[in-house]
């Protein structure tokens, strides 16, 4: 292979002559892991409603949960952040459009509110198999004891769901951490732009990925770790979990 | 909001947009799609197998694709598939290959992955008592792959496989990093072009919206369908 390997490019000062290529590679992640974790929390929270009325015993609630998953599913990431960044500002009144635009770190909020969204559908799928995956005989008794329905989902459905799906919710979580890459297309410098920009400053292609690869490993090991100890302190003595690990990504 | 919304633009991009980037998208979705499965199948057979080494070369292959984000691997192969190119060919320097065959390869590469994990599922939920009762009547390996395992794990993962092709059809939009015209890249080039940021954006959306679900939906059905049968 024609290609000088120079694994020390690493400890050099990048051209903005402050940080070298390490740090900026782990300033990469920083913004990576904030993207990760705030647009989990959107994720989680709109995800877990969408979930809760598409098993209520509203018609119209279950079809408007229906149609908003599958229009959050059904258009690429790429395109979904485009739409955020670009065409919402120009749909709003001027005033609120250019604030829109001028507000600093704009592309991370859009990044964060996008990629929140995109998986709170993929979120609302899950809970609603968690929730359906549950004896309808929890839901009656619930009731039968005199619970709201609202009442009967906090204390009787959702605690019981969501410790069925956490499996797949933490392949979720590891989606979420991967794709706020595509957040690159809109000026996000997190991990993935990172080592972009690296290669292009220093010409190190190579070494810019495989430090970029090698922490996105040691983001996954930790998340995994994580979750299976989550599993663990969480789990119902009695239950083993069921949860069948998502195929998407 | 929509006064001075521009559908003529639109109109006028239609034979670019169709002829030049959808059929990109499609023929990246549909060879990615069948290369991937092939290599998938071979891989998920790797990692079921009992030779250990291979096993685990699989396994390790399969995971570190899967924890990388499509955008950087996008990217690696980019730069590497040149260098891969000089390394078959015995070439003094790294080879040009063009844009399609480098996205050709990525998307091949990174979704035999996730192919390998769903025929590895697909595999694993035919009952052991088939491999047996091959074994027993004398058929080699392959024989008993060829002709009892395979046929069946495939049939009972063509919904999965083709849910996992459509989101593949969505991801392929992400060529847009490497400046590659697929249907979304055409969109945004014209959009660029005439200032047309809100017409353009908005029409690919919807033409993605309609052509997954549509492609869901009969998905769907052909999961009903098939259970019928069985």
């Amino acid at each position: 292979m024609s290609y000088n390997w120079n694994w020390g490019v690493f400890f050099q000062l990048s051209p903005d002559g402050t940080y070298t290529y390490l740090q900026l590679l782990l300033f990469g992640a920083g913004w990576t892991i904030a993207t990760a974790l705030l647009a989990w929390a959107i994720a989680l929270s709109v995800g877990a409603i969408v979930g809760v009325i598409r098993t209520s015993p509203v018609p119209w609630l279950v079809r408007l949960g229906n149609a908003y998953v599958e229009l959050f599913r059904n258009i690429p990431l790429l395109v979904q952040m485009f739409l955020w960044y670009f065409v919402l500002p120009e749909l709003m009144p001027q005033a609120v459009g250019d604030w829109l635009k001028q507000s600093s770190n704009a592309s991370f909020y859009n990044a964060v509110i996008c990629l929140g969204l995109y998986t709170s559908a993929r979120v609302a799928e899950q809970v609603k198999a968690g929730i359906l995956s549950l004896r309808s005989g929890q839901r009656m008794a619930g009731l039968a004891m005199g619970l709201t329905l609202p009442q009967t989902y906090r204390y009787v459905l959702l605690p019981m769901a969501f410790r069925i799906i956490l499996p797949p919710l933490s392949s979720e979580f590891l989606n979420i951490i991967k794709n706020s890459s595509v957040a690159l297309t809109i000026g996000l410098i997190e991990l993935t732009a990172a080592a972009r920009s690296m290669s292009e400053f220093s010409f190190q292609v190579f070494e810019a990925f495989t430090g970029a690869t090698l922490i996105y490993i040691i983001i996954n090991i930790i998340v995994v770790a994580g979750m299976r100890w989550l599993e663990r302190r969480v789990a119902v003595p009695g239950f083993i979990s069921m949860g069948t690990p998502a195929a998407a990504h | 909001m929509f006064a001075n919304f521009d559908w003529d633009v639109i109109i006028r991009s239609l034979p670019y947009l169709f002829l030049d980037g959808m059929r990109f998208t499609i023929m990246l979705t549909l060879m990615a799609t069948g290369a991937g499965i092939v290599i998938g199948t071979l891989l998920a057979m790797a990692r079921l197998s009992n030779i250990p080494g291979l096993s685990h070369v699989a396994g390790a292959y399969v995971n570190l694709i899967r924890s990388m984000p499509l955008v950087l691997v996008i990217f690696w192969f980019y730069f590497l598939v040149p260098y891969i190119g000089q390394w078959i060919t015995g070439a003094s320097r790294p080879i040009q290959v063009g844009a399609f065959f480098s996205a050709l390869v990525t998307f091949t590469l990174f979704e035999a992955a996730y192919f390998c994990e769903i025929m590895r599922a697909g595999i694993q939920s035919i009952p052991r008592g088939q491999v047996q009762a091959a074994q027993a009547l004398g058929m080699t390996y392959w024989t008993a792959m060829g002709e009892i395992i395979l046929p069946q794990a495939f049939r009972n993962m063509v919904p999965v496989l083709l849910t996992q092709t459509i989101i593949l059809f969505q991801d392929t939009s992400l060529v847009y990093v490497i400046s590659v015209t697929d249907f979304f890249g055409a969109a945004s080039k014209v959009a660029q072009r005439d200032g047309r940021l809100v017409e353009m954006y908005l029409f690919a959306a919807a033409v993605y919206f309609v052509i997954s679900l549509a492609a869901s939906y009969w998905v769907r059905r052909l999961q009903t369908r098939i259970a019928i049968i069985r």
